[in-house]
């Protein structure tokens, strides 16, 4: 914190449009991001807030190193700008802060003073508290290891036609978050025995608002101020956000200023209209907070090739949000036969479990696919069995969220890899 | 507070073990007591005193979402007529003079009723929805300036142009939530609750 107060600073102090934020929103920075041209677009505009971080004050990556989020298409002014981890290239389960994966449903990153930051919390409560920063940080604190997954996460074409791993499955990423679990300023606060929901809002442009259940506000919600040891990035929540673990990731409220102890849902915007599901009676589903369990072979991968016969060791990530994983297995005949995974301790709860699995290429084609058993003993079906369970075509999946079906992807002859699953 | 609440009831737990046959029950049963009420006080206080009270005033004027019921609307009225003045100088730039959209924001009309289509209104259970959204989010050059009577016109300027209700029709902070938007019973309840060796329902995750 106490190095914040020494970063010169330009902030304007009005809710009105900073240069960094243009710089941020305007389809130019986009288009960078998108092309990996931030550092030459950087260097010609001059940030005017820049953090004085050079390479060594704050180190990068190697500029050999091409790894960076990517969106699955070109930048439209109507879509919301969706940028997926680069889920190919990393190893471990932590995904390093500035590849988390990002969506702005907010028109614009917030420029939030942390020092005049605070969080309000009121409603049905015995006593109404405002926090600030400084203060969150004084109470105990709690890390843990957390996936975050968007709902729209996994549909089946996502990109030109469904070609990367990066662009399908690149909405969730894991991190270690550390902050104060709500339910100790709930307590601080004394929720009134009639409360059921919270509402919790953001700091931004939209004020972006979630209800959510009182249980799980109590249960594990953690109100986040690091992410991966250092303050939350900018994208995601600077300098506060909500992590909700193993639900939609519509529910971690970033940029988070209030929370309203109510005793219902309040249907806001962005739950009730923008990502309720819809079947296709027509229907519409609220609500479906927990995310299905997912394991996801990440190497090898679509658009990779294989240099060659030999010993490759296949690896992927595995989550559920109904806890932990319990096991992966891994198919190279298309999902004829499975075989157990090795998983990468510690498993955590609601967390990217990376799992790792020995194979010889003997150059022939080869279906490689993985499925993943949560503790629950759910298991991650496959499309069609998705789809005969919902009573759907296999269509239906590819504008649908909480998709979690298994995902093939074919090694040809040549060695090109390619997505299989439809 | 649970810290508290463990260190008082263990003192009980070793009071009784140790004195429970010396001391008559009723001096027992006042100290007993006397924790309990001490650890109830704790139980219902802060713990570790950090934190402002905001006053009353303060909570208010942050207190922005309006729940289905719209016990939190504001006074003030408008119609759609009223409304579609105010869109015109407020609204129009963005979403164009039909409310039809344009190449940089979405339409505020569904674009076809024969799927439901993702975009407003088809899928708002409520009026108060779109109240709440207008006001704390449009117009997005100035969100939150809109005056009270301003969103009422305005959401009643938009939901006219959807056909949910009369031009005429007056919104208020009494009217708005009796507003019944055209799919309000299309939504299934939220997801039960599941065991995993029973088939699932259809429309919880697959």
């Amino acid at each position: 914190m106490g190095s914040h107060s020494t970063i010169p600073s330009e902030r304007s102090e009005s809710k009105g449009h900073s240069k960094r934020r243009q710089f941020l929103t305007s389809g130019v920075g986009l288009a960078g991001l998108v092309m990996g041209a931030v550092r030459s677009l950087r260097g010609q505009t001059a940030a005017p807030d820049a953090r004085p971080k050079d390479l060594l004050a704050y180190g990068q990556p190697s500029p050999l190193d091409t790894t960076i989020r990517r969106a699955p298409g070109p930048p439209t002014a109507l879509a919301d700008t969706a940028l997926m981890t680069p889920l190919q290239d990393l190893d471990g389960i932590i995904t390093p802060s500035g590849l988390h994966f990002l969506m702005d449903h907010v028109k614009g990153i917030p420029d939030l003073d942390p020092a005049k930051h605070r969080l309000l919390l009121h409603g049905m409560v015995d006593r109404p508290l405002e926090f600030s920063l400084d203060e969150l940080k004084r109470l105990p604190a709690t890390s843990r290891i957390h996936f975050l997954e968007c709902n729209a996460n996994s549909r089946p074409l996502r990109g030109a036609n469904g070609e990367s791993v990066q662009l399908v499955h690149g909405r969730t990423s894991c991190s270690e978050w550390t902050g104060v679990l709500l339910s100790v300023l709930l307590k601080e606060c004394g929720v009134k025995k009639e409360a059921s929901w919270i509402v919790a809002e953001g700091n931004e442009n939209n004020k972006y608002t979630m209800s959510i259940p009182l249980g799980k506000a109590m249960e594990d919600t953690i109100v986040a101020y690091a992410q991966n040891g250092e303050p939350v990035r900018p994208h995601q929540g600077y300098p506060l956000r909500l992590v909700v673990p193993g639900w939609e990731a519509i529910r971690s409220v970033k940029w988070l200023t209030r929370i309203d102890v109510v005793d219902r849902p309040y249907m806001a915007w962005h739950e009730s209209g923008n990502n309720a599901d819809t079947r296709p009676d027509g229907k519409g589903l609220w609500f479906r907070f927990e995310l299905g369990p997912k394991a996801i072979i990440t190497r090898p991968s679509g658009g990779q090739r294989l240099p060659g016969h030999g010993f490759y060791e296949i690896t992927g990530l595995a989550w559920s949000g109904r806890g932990a994983v319990r096991k992966v297995d891994v198919s190279i005949d298309g999902g004829r036969t499975y075989k157990e995974a090795e998983l990468q301790q510690p498993v955590l709860r609601h967390a990217h479990t990376r799992f790792r699995f020995p194979w010889r290429w003997n150059g022939e084609e080869a279906v490689l696919q993985a499925r993943c058993t949560d503790e629950r003993g759910e298991v991650q079906p496959t499309i069609l069995e998705a789809a005969k369970n919902m009573g759907v075509s296999p269509e239906y999946f590819y504008d649908a969220d909480h998709f979690n079906g298994i995902q093939p992807w074919k090694v040809n002859a040549d060695g090109r890899v390619q997505n299989a699953l439809l | 507070m649970d810290a508290c609440r463990t260190r008082c009831s263990r003192r009980v737990r070793l009071r009784t073990a140790s004195g429970a046959r010396r001391n008559p029950p009723y001096v027992l049963l006042a100290a007993a007591l006397a924790i309990l009420a001490s650890a109830a006080v704790y139980a219902q206080g802060s713990t570790y005193q950090l934190g402002r009270t905001p006053s009353a005033e303060e909570i208010k004027a942050r207190d922005i979402a309006i729940s289905p019921d719209g016990k939190e609307l504001p006074p003030g009225r408008g119609t759609a007529v009223e409304g579609a003045a105010v869109y015109t100088q407020k609204c129009a730039a963005c979403h164009g003079p039909n409310a039809a959209g344009s190449a940089l924001h979405r339409g505020l009309i569904p674009l076809g009723n024969s799927k439901p289509v993702k975009i407003p209104y088809s899928l708002v259970p409520y009026a108060t929805t779109v109240w709440d959204f207008i006001n704390r989010a449009m117009p997005q050059s100035n969100p939150g300036s809109l005056k009270p009577d301003e969103v009422y016109a305005v959401t009643a300027y938009v939901l006219y142009r959807n056909d949910v209700i009369k031009d005429t029709d007056v919104l208020d902070a009494v009217s708005l939530p009796k507003v019944r938007m055209p799919n309000r019973d299309n939504f299934l309840p939220a997801q039960p609750e599941w065991n995993p060796k029973t088939k699932r329902p259809f429309g919880y995750y697959p």
